[in-house]
């Protein structure tokens, strides 16, 4: 294909050259600040405000009338978020249920097995649910994409999903027992998988809060995955199980807890979003509840009704990271000073 | 697959060597996604020093393309009443009054006509970028969105399934999923008109032609000496933005003449496809996933079978 056929325009202009000088129209000549300099400084950073029930930008950032630059997700909060906390209690529960079963702990084991498929078909449901065309879902396994933490999650998932599914089904009814053992490593090892590329999913994306924390956020999920499943495993498995559930409450809460703060300090200007509002209410209640648990775990875990209640806890600490975690990135998708200004600091700074 | 569905750029075996095709300059861009023999990439100059807010575009393009009808507002935002680029807005006019003198230019906002001011009123029209590196193609799971032979970015409506991955991926904040229909949208610079040889409606439309499409190198040139020429008649500020393969983006398709910094109009000042730090963040979901496997094994390793842990606590059970 010719180079004019592309272009009616430039067709257009060989037979005008000269004639329509719209382009090419110049103005400026002769008048104030042709040496460069505008004659009243006052426009940068001062813009005049026109809608007065905008917020007004701080002196040193400058924006389109307050509007954000970058669009955030339409992703309703109960189903992204909520697949982020029980896909995480899925896989991480996987890894629990095969170390249980290996080591003589069937009673956990299965309820971990359990849980597992249910988080698991819960998850699934709201991933479905939240999409705009929800009868297309399959078109997730259309192509296969590196470059789609979506795409890599959806195989991951359907993968992970039918040998969870094995290893629940065949505990609970006896049938193919060599089929379910292994079907249970199976789901133990891409569990793991599970959990944490929900991190690449959240920071991936142009979410300030989110991508500037793109190198902590999956092992935050992963040691919130840990919290849930070794919480999920404190309320349903025997107290004659419990001891490396124990372990692995103290370990997972702390570990979320530390990541969390690291999430904070690691995303720049937008790290304060992890610290306000919502957010801040939700990842206060989940720093609350992770210690309450992990404590309640570490000091009472042998007794019925104090597990119990700690494994409530880390459950509960898990969804609220996540879900502060979601509610931070909105904010600071929603605010152009966190687009902004960490790019003109990098503009001025000189940096790539 | 049809041809026209190559649809991701592949992750670089290794991100440390050779040219990498998540980010920084690449030339051949349709070609890099599987098209044979591509035309040359083609584009929008978008050179806002001649635009008078005539909003010819976004009218045309509403027209061209059937865009529903989404809302008449008075946002207060100068003469700009349709706020920003959405699912229903692929084309959008920014007004912006300021206080500075621009050259000869007189707006006579709240003046008597030919009395001196010191307003100056920008107007510029606003497009998706058709970005070298599309972050909003790359994170699309289902190959919706795809790299067409122009250079240009697409989705496929028959495609999407609303998952909306790609609206919080694009770094201008363009693409958009439509309320009530759950796909998403965006510019596609016309693919069925450039398909047929015509230039995209907007750039037919635009009366001063602040709307110029052509192949992509040759808008470049022009675009430079236009800078260079109104630099030289007392226009300081004039910028080219966008237009720099070097940049977060590799350049973008659809680029812009500015004559003030990018943000006064909307647009993020340092834009980087987040995708370039993929190969970093799948690292880091690696190692995340091997500790939370180790460390879970850890803790029955610990325990040993039960009845017998190492400090007698469980031994009741047996
Ligand atoms: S500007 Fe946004 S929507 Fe357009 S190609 Fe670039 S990333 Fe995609
Ligand atoms: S909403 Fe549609 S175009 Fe956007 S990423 Fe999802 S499937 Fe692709």
């Amino acid at each position: 294909m010719s180079e004019n056929d592309m272009s009616e325009n430039r067709v257009t202009r060989d037979g005008l050259r000269g004639e329509r000088p719209g382009r090419d129209a110049t103005f400026g000549n002769g008048m104030a600040g042709v040496d460069g300099s505008p004659r009243r400084d006052g426009g940068r950073g001062k813009r005049r405000r026109r809608g007065e029930e905008l917020a007004v930008p701080p002196a040193d950032f400058t924006s389109y009338y307050g509007r954000p630059v970058i669009k955030a997700p339409a992703w309703a909060p109960a189903d992204i978020a909520g697949y982020l906390f029980l896909g995480g209690l899925a896989g991480a529960g996987s890894v629990l249920a095969a170390g249980a079963a290996a080591t003589g702990r069937p009673a956990t084991a299965r309820a971990m097995k359990v849980s597992s498929l249910g988080a698991l078909t819960l998850s699934t449901a709201a991933l479905v649910h939240d999409l705009g065309r929800p009868g297309r879902f399959a078109h997730m396994l259309r192509v296969i994409k590196p470059t789609s933490p979506m795409s890599v999650g959806s195989w991951l998932l359907a993968a992970y999903g039918p040998l969870a599914g094995a290893a629940a089904v065949s505990d609970l009814t006896g049938l193919l027992p060599r089929a379910g053992s292994a079907a249970t490593r199976g789901a133990a090892l891409l569990g793991p998988g599970v959990a944490t590329y929900t991190g690449v999913l959240l920071a991936d994306t142009a979410v300030p809060a989110w991508h500037e924390a793109h190198r902590t956020m999956p092992f935050l999920f992963a040691a919130s995955a840990a919290a849930a499943a070794s919480g999920m495993a404190l309320a349903t498995g025997p107290v004659a199980e419990n001891g490396p559930a124990r372990r692995a409450a103290v370990l997972g809460a702390a570990a979320e807890l530390a990541l969390t703060r690291a999430l904070h300090r690691g995303a720049g200007l937008a790290g304060e979003t992890y610290g306000r509002g919502a957010a801040g209410r939700l990842l206060g209640a989940a720093k609350a509840l992770g210690w309450a648990g992990a404590a309640g775990a570490a000091l009472l875990g042998r007794h019925r009704a104090p597990a119990a209640l700690s494994g409530a806890a880390l459950l509960a600490a898990s969804a609220c990271t996540r879900f502060g975690v979601f509610t931070a990135g909105i904010a600071s998708a929603r605010d152009p000073r966190y687009t902004i200004a960490p790019q003109r600091e990098r503009l001025s700074g000189g940096a790539g | 697959m049809a041809t026209h569905e190559p649809t991701s750029e592949p992750l670089p075996l290794s991100p440390s060597s050779g040219p990498h095709l998540l980010h920084g300059p690449e030339p051949a861009v349709a070609a890099d996604a599987g098209h044979d023999n591509p035309p040359p990439r083609m584009g929008f100059f978008t050179d806002t020093s001649v635009c008078i807010g005539c909003k010819a575009c976004e009218v045309a393009c509403k027209e061209w393309n059937a865009i529903p009808e989404d809302g008449l507002d008075l946002t207060g935002m100068s003469y700009d009443n349709t706020a920003a680029l959405g699912a229903s807005t692929w084309r959008h006019v920014a007004f912006i009054e300021q206080p500075k003198p621009l050259g000869g230019q007189e707006a006579h906002l709240g003046e008597a006509p030919g009395a001196p001011s010191d307003l100056r009123w920008l107007m510029a029209s606003d497009v998706c970028k058709h970005c070298t590196h599309a972050a909003c193609l790359d994170v699309c799971p289902t190959g919706s969105l795809f790299r067409t032979e122009f250079g240009t970015v697409v989705v496929q409506e028959d495609i999407c399934n609303g998952c909306g991955y790609c609206v919080p991926a694009c770094p201008f904040g363009v693409i958009e999923q439509r309320e009530g229909d759950g796909r998403a949208w965006k510019c596609t610079l016309c693919y069925d008109r450039l398909g047929a040889g015509q230039e995209p409606a907007c750039a037919k439309a635009c009366p001063t032609d602040s709307i110029q499409f052509g192949p992509l190198d040759e808008l470049r040139e022009r675009a430079a000496a236009r800078v260079e020429r109104l630099h030289g008649t007392g226009v300081p500020d004039a910028r080219l933005y966008g237009e720099d393969p070097g940049d977060g983006i590799g350049g973008a398709g659809a680029f812009f003449l500015l004559l003030d910094e990018p943000e006064v109009y909307g647009l993020p000042p340092d834009p980087v496809v987040t995708t370039r730090d993929l190969p970093a963040m799948w690292r880091a979901a690696g190692v995340a996933a091997l500790a939370l496997l180790g460390g879970l094994a850890a803790v029955f390793a610990g325990a040993g079978r039960n009845g017998r842990t190492p400090r007698g606590r469980n031994g009741s059970a047996t």
